[in-house]
């Protein structure tokens, strides 16, 4: 317990009227990172549960486990063919030639470790920038920086693609802490989620490093289409002559961003949030039942000039980021609606947007990100009227 | 018919007055506290809209279009100049008349909406559907689509925005954003949501 004992002996330093009075946020945040928080409600009412903020967000984190390890395997894989094609160039190649690894797509540990060159750098620097404007905040106005943001830079990094240069990400990540999330007050007080801000802030600053063909393998010269694209312009039957087969995608050994590709790693992620009951089953229900009705529909109805409208609902299910936003960003609590009955509605208006926004609109080929946002503006109302029926409701039954 | 259908979605989602266009920003800022005034401020701007469009698309083909006015025996007159007067003029005359309306029958309605319902006369959406609606050449049905529909559009965004809103009273907002500051950024971010359906072609 030397530790704890380190913890005490400086707290006094921290608290109210210490030398360090100014400190205390980054003095809570260090310590409630290593200790269970030492503060309890006071007043009543008093709802018991071992469920606070800090093991929810320990939670998503660790459930974004499945996706970062095959994330790093998968960007290695596609770098490692790539170089093959092309040749090896940069730093990175240069630390792997060093360490005598080697570029051999085969060999499962050359790509995690090379894909892990490329996550790394991202996620460090989300973590030092986003970090950096939540400790800012959170000393200037004496609120807690909390676990929350791990979970945002975690989400973050792992909706890039592997090629997004550092000084992008550090910029994403603080238009989405700061105008995302801060000035409204910290975790909890947002209305739309912070990672996907950032992300979007990205997308339309920065199109030509955010969309194409060119940016998902980070190897100069080479140029490989996300399935999402080839099912926007040419069609999903067409798939298949770029080697792309359900599989592949519902394994996620395709063009991506760094942990979206795989489906069955979110789902992993979806089993531990459901089990947990840390997400809510309603709102991925309503997502995947959206999706599927809207899809279901454009199916039935087809079209001659639009390829996409025949994209299957299984096929929508595992390309593009749908798995990876339906796991860890449909169910965010706090942005999401609150009410049982406003979840359903909350879920299937993502799922109707998302096939949208992916087929219907030709400007983007990927429509998660900004499904989910959508969703989130128009929670808070449906929010509302759940409440009114309710009202409505019970004044009926009660008259 | 599809045509219309397709000028209405339009209308509603893709070109929305309040997100896409930013029109009708006083409004929309300051009457988006509370839900239920956003729902009855965002249904007589659809009402007036859905009446001042299809008059003023009346008015530019029966008196000011160039020939228009061959039936009283003045075909060469171009009266084109006078169409922003004109429209200004139908529209203060509907909102007057509106304000009545309300005033004798749904008082609650009219004292919440209080000094923004006169103000709907300059609501710069109101004007902005008139003027899209000559600039586009719109026919007297696609005028009337389209003033229901941008109506409803604006509608739309204000009641998101009042929900918003109405969410954030439980932020902690920094003192220096409170207010109008903290709602110009969700309008921003709100906008940026609204980005889902640029581009969409009908």
């Amino acid at each position: 317990m030397g530790l704890r004992n380190f913890f005490d002996r400086i707290e006094p330093n921290f608290v109210k009227g210490g030398k360090y009075e100014r400190y205390f946020p980054i003095y809570e945040m260090v310590e409630s990172f290593l200790f269970t928080p030492k503060t309890v409600t006071t007043a009543a009412p008093h709802a018991r549960s071992y469920v606070d903020m800090k093991r929810i967000m320990t939670y998503v984190v660790i459930a974004t486990v499945p996706c970062i390890l095959f994330g790093m395997y998968n960007v290695g894989l596609q770098t490692n063919m790539a170089i093959a094609e092309f040749g090896a160039s940069g730093w990175r190649a240069w630390i792997i030639e060093t360490l005598g690894i080697g570029f051999n797509a085969n060999n499962a540990l050359a790509n995690v470790l090379h894909g892990a060159l490329y996550f790394l750098p991202i996620y460090i620097v989300t973590l030092a920038a986003g970090g950096f404007w939540e400790v800012l905040f959170a000393t200037i106005r004496r609120h807690e920086v909390n676990e929350g943001f791990l979970v945002t830079s975690m989400l973050y990094t792992l909706i890039l693609p592997a090629s997004t240069p550092l000084w992008q990400v550090a910029l994403g990540i603080s238009f989405g802490v700061v105008i995302g999330k801060e000035v409204f007050g910290g975790t909890g007080k947002n209305f739309l989620n912070p990672a996907l801000v950032g992300r979007a802030f990205l997308y339309f600053a920065y199109p030509a490093y955010m969309s194409g063909d060119t940016i998902w393998t980070p190897v100069d010269g080479y140029s490989g289409a996300t399935a999402l694209a080839v099912t926007a312009s040419e069609g999903v039957s067409q798939l298949a002559t770029y080697g792309i087969t359900w599989m592949d995608a519902f394994v996620g050994t395709i063009q991506g961003s760094f942990g979206e590709t795989s489906t069955i790693a979110c789902l992993i992620g979806l089993a531990f949030l459901l089990t947990t009951r840390i997400a809510n089953y309603r709102m991925v229900l309503g997502c995947l039942l959206g999706m599927i009705a809207f899809s279901s529909l454009l199916n039935w109805i087809g079209s001659d000039t639009n390829p996409a409208f025949a994209t299957p609902w299984y096929w929508h299910l595992v390309i593009g980021g749908y798995a990876f936003g339906l796991v860890f960003m449909v169910t965010e609590p706090v942005s999401g609606s609150h009410t049982n009955a406003g979840r359903w509605i909350y879920g299937a208006l993502i799922g109707f947007m998302v096939v949208m926004i992916r087929v219907i609109n030709p400007a983007f080929p990927e429509g998660m990100m900004l499904a989910i946002l959508f969703g989130n503006v128009f929670a808070p109302l449906i929010d509302y009227f759940v409440v009114q029926a309710n009202i409505r409701r019970r004044a009926r039954r009660n008259a | 018919m599809e045509a219309l259908l397709s000028l209405a979605v339009k209308a509603i989602f893709v070109e929305n007055m309040a997100l896409a266009f930013f029109l009708g920003m006083c409004t929309f800022l300051a009457v988006s506290k509370k839900i239920s005034t956003a729902i009855g401020l965002g249904i007589s701007v659809t009402l007036v809209q859905a009446i001042t469009v299809p008059a003023n698309n009346l008015i530019l083909t029966y008196l000011l279009a160039p020939g228009a006015l061959a039936w009283a025996g003045f075909p060469d007159v171009d009266l084109t100049f006078l169409g922003l007067i004109s429209y200004i003029g139908v529209i203060a005359a509907i909102v007057q008349i509106l304000e009545m309306v309300l005033d004798k029958y749904f008082p609650p309605l009219y004292n919440a909406l209080g000094i923004f319902l006169p103000l709907i006369t300059v609501n710069c959406a109101i004007l902005g559907g008139s003027l899209f609606m000559v600039e586009r050449d719109y026919s007297f049905s696609e005028a009337s689509v389209y003033g229901v529909s941008s109506g409803l559009g604006w509608a739309l965004a204000i009641t998101a925005m009042a929900g918003v809103r109405e969410k954030l009273k439980y932020s902690d907002i920094p003192d220096g954003l409170q207010g109008l500051g903290i709602t110009f950024i969700s309008a921003g971010l709100m906008a940026m949501a609204f980005m889902s359906f640029s581009g969409v072609k009908l």
